[in-house]
């Protein structure tokens, strides 16, 4: 087990620079989730991690070794591909044994490692079958298995859900996490979902064109994301943004004005903003509250999705309630003033 | 009437005519394929009857009678064998085409491995000009080559044989695995290195492993070439001892030895074992010139 720490890194493909000196620290131990749009370069980040892309500026650190120029089996981490990476022509006990194999280990000592990694992962009457010969969710336990054997500093994942069913997803995610709290050691993984990034992580590394754009544990995320992007990433359905003007304490969508908590507010007077309410945030009330015009009517039974507009603004409100109103009626509803974000029309930052 | 029942009224003629027409079309494509087997194998099986009769046989009738009266002989292959050096000869085939075709697979798959798998500064140049010089025929180095190998004091021997079969082929070669080799995920060979294994133990434990279709493709038909090469065989090593089969199938031609029949005989011993070969491997044949071509 060791700590992970970047020191502004940067990945340079022929003059194009994909990574902009990112700096992450990942503590011993630590479940940590890259997360951003495809093409944010978080698969980069974690093959710089394995040794995989050369690191172009600044120091990946593992433990206490600088890693930059080793070789990734010198590295001691183990990678989960998005494909599994199974060896097709080698059984599933020959592809958890390969690593232990290339280091020389005696076939008693590896046969002792594959059964005890075998066991974890419920695999060991599947030891003897081909990877063709498995489904999906199993495939992705052998990849995990072959992580296992090799006891590794650091476990990557490259999203590795991804390829498999949404129900299975949720299965395995679960069993993911219970590895790490099993086993105890550190893992960067990978995913484009941030559901995956809030389910499993303990601190989340939100990022956007080779940028970090926010750090932190996945709740301190949600409720005081640092910027729009941010903001508009996690949460699902997304956070609703409704740009307006911001003057004696409240914003102004037109003559409507919406609620803002007495949170310090470092705008000036007559400054644009956006502002940001949650789907769940927002209150079915009497009369006296904002009119949505609904358009779409989603219930999950649990809950009930209502898509609609404020102001010629589109607003989704997410309630627990029941109610009668159809499509093309008004539907008042209230904001928690306590739960609202501010962000900067321009800067895009957070502003309370 | 119903609407599905009508609509399966109607239907059932349209059915019957268009099954009609599939059988036509199977029947034609059968007669076609039948003709063409006529048309090839014909040949081949005169030559194969031939070699059963006896001299006087063949001169007094066509290969046809063989049927009408059947009255087999095994002097043929026996005169070949013994008499004509056709027997020493095979033996000379195999020792000429075996490390011929082990060299090349093994020199095109490393070849291949290196221009699919590894970076390097003008890999895209050698590779185009490995394919690009395959349009030049293989004479035109056959002078210089023997100059060098007489200097070397190598004429006469296998080598020059080996080395020239296997680097006729081996650019082929190296274009038809790497195709192969480069669409092996590179996933799993990242995964390999993240496992520890060297480059030279990903090429022998991965990637051949992985390749046996395609190699085997490669070995059958390397073995057909250098089977069935005369030129190369006749300028180094000459019709002497060392003769493979071709050679002295020719030369019994020009000769005329052992009379008409034991010649056929030695050509069938000389069509015999790549014959057999294919009609054994043709499932991998197949498949590894195929592989690839769709999504498995």
């Amino acid at each position: 087990m060791a700590n992970v720490n970047l020191r502004d890194v940067r990945k340079i493909y022929n003059q194009t620079q994909v990574i902009h000196g990112v700096n992450v620290d990942i503590d011993d131990g630590e479940f940590v989730v890259l997360v951003g749009p495809s093409g944010c370069g978080k698969s980069t980040l974690l093959r710089m991690i394995a040794g995989l892309e050369e690191i172009s500026d600044g120091q990946v650190h593992i433990g206490s070794t600088i890693v930059n120029d080793m070789s990734p089996k010198d590295r001691d981490i183990a990678m989960v591909f998005q494909s599994y990476a199974l060896y097709p022509h080698m059984t599933v006990a020959q592809n958890m044994g390969f690593s232990l194999q290339m280091r020389g280990n005696a076939k008693a000592e590896i046969r002792t490692q594959v059964e005890k990694a075998a066991k974890i992962l419920n695999l060991e009457p599947l030891l003897e079958r081909y990877p063709r010969q498995l489904s999906g969710g199993q495939r992705q336990r052998v990849a995990m298995g072959r992580a296992i054997v090799r006891n590794p500093q650091v476990f990557l994942f490259d999203e590795p859900l991804s390829n498999l069913d949404a129900k299975l997803r949720v299965v395995m995610r679960g069993e993911i996490k219970a590895l790490h709290q099993r086993l105890g050691s550190t893992m960067v993984y990978v995913t484009h979902d941030q559901i995956e990034a809030m389910t499993m992580a303990d601190k989340i590394v939100v990022m956007r064109d080779g940028f970090v754009e926010q750090v932190g544990s996945p709740l301190a995320l949600y409720d005081r994301p640092a910027n729009l992007f941010v903001a508009g990433f996690i949460g699902s359905p997304g956070m609703n943004f409704l740009s307006g003007r911001y003057a004696s304490g409240a914003v102004w969508i037109g003559d409507v004005s919406l609620p803002v908590s007495d949170l310090p507010v470092s705008a000036s007077e007559g400054r644009q903003v956006v502002y940001g309410i949650r789907p769940e945030n927002l209150a079915i009330t009497d009369d006296d509250g904002l009119p949505l015009v609904v358009e779409v009517i989603e219930p999950t039974g649990a809950e009930t999705h209502v898509v609609g507009h404020i102001s010629g603004q589109r607003v989704i409100g997410v309630f627990r309630e029941r109610f009668t109103t159809r499509p093309g009626g008004v539907l008042r509803v209230k904001f928690d003033p306590r739960k609202v974000h501010l962000f900067d029309q321009q800067s895009e930052q957070r502003i309370n | 009437m119903s609407a599905i029942e009508s609509r399966t009224a109607m239907s059932a003629p349209m059915q019957s005519t268009s099954r009609l027409g599939n059988r036509l079309k199977q029947v034609a494509l059968h007669t076609a394929v039948f003709l063409l087997c006529l048309v090839w194998f014909t040949p081949v099986l005169s030559l194969f009857v031939t070699t059963f009769r006896s001299e006087s046989d063949s001169s007094r009738t066509g290969w046809w009678y063989a049927f009408i009266e059947w009255r087999p002989v095994l002097s043929n292959y026996v005169e070949a064998i013994y008499l004509t050096g056709v027997g020493r000869s095979v033996v000379n085939s195999i020792v000429l085409t075996v490390p011929t075709v082990l060299g090349t697979v093994l020199f095109s798959a490393i070849g291949a491995f290196a221009l699919a798998r590894m970076r390097f500064r003008g890999r895209i140049a050698l590779f185009l000009a490995m394919v690009g010089f395959q349009v030049l025929p293989p004479q035109l180095v056959l002078v210089p080559m023997l100059k060098f190998f007489l200097a070397l004091g190598l004429t006469g021997t296998f080598i020059p044989v080996w080395i020239i079969e296997m680097g006729l082929t081996v650019p082929f070669g190296i274009f038809l695995l790497y195709g192969f080799f480069a669409s092996i995920p590179s996933d799993l060979v990242e995964a390999a290195r993240i496992d520890g294994a060297s480059e030279p133990r990903i090429f022998f434990q991965i990637i051949l492993p992985l390749s046996g279709a395609v190699l085997a493709s490669l070995a059958i038909l390397q073995f057909m070439i250098a089977w069935n090469h005369l030129l190369i065989p006749l300028i180094f090593l000459g019709s002497g001892s060392l003769s493979p089969l071709t050679v002295q199938v020719a030369s019994l031609a020009q000769t005329n030895a052992g009379g008409l029949n034991t010649l056929t005989a030695a050509t069938f011993i000389s069509v015999i074992v790549p014959l057999v070969l294919i009609v054994t491997l043709q499932k991998y044949f197949v498949r590894g010139v195929l592989g690839g071509a769709v999504k498995g």
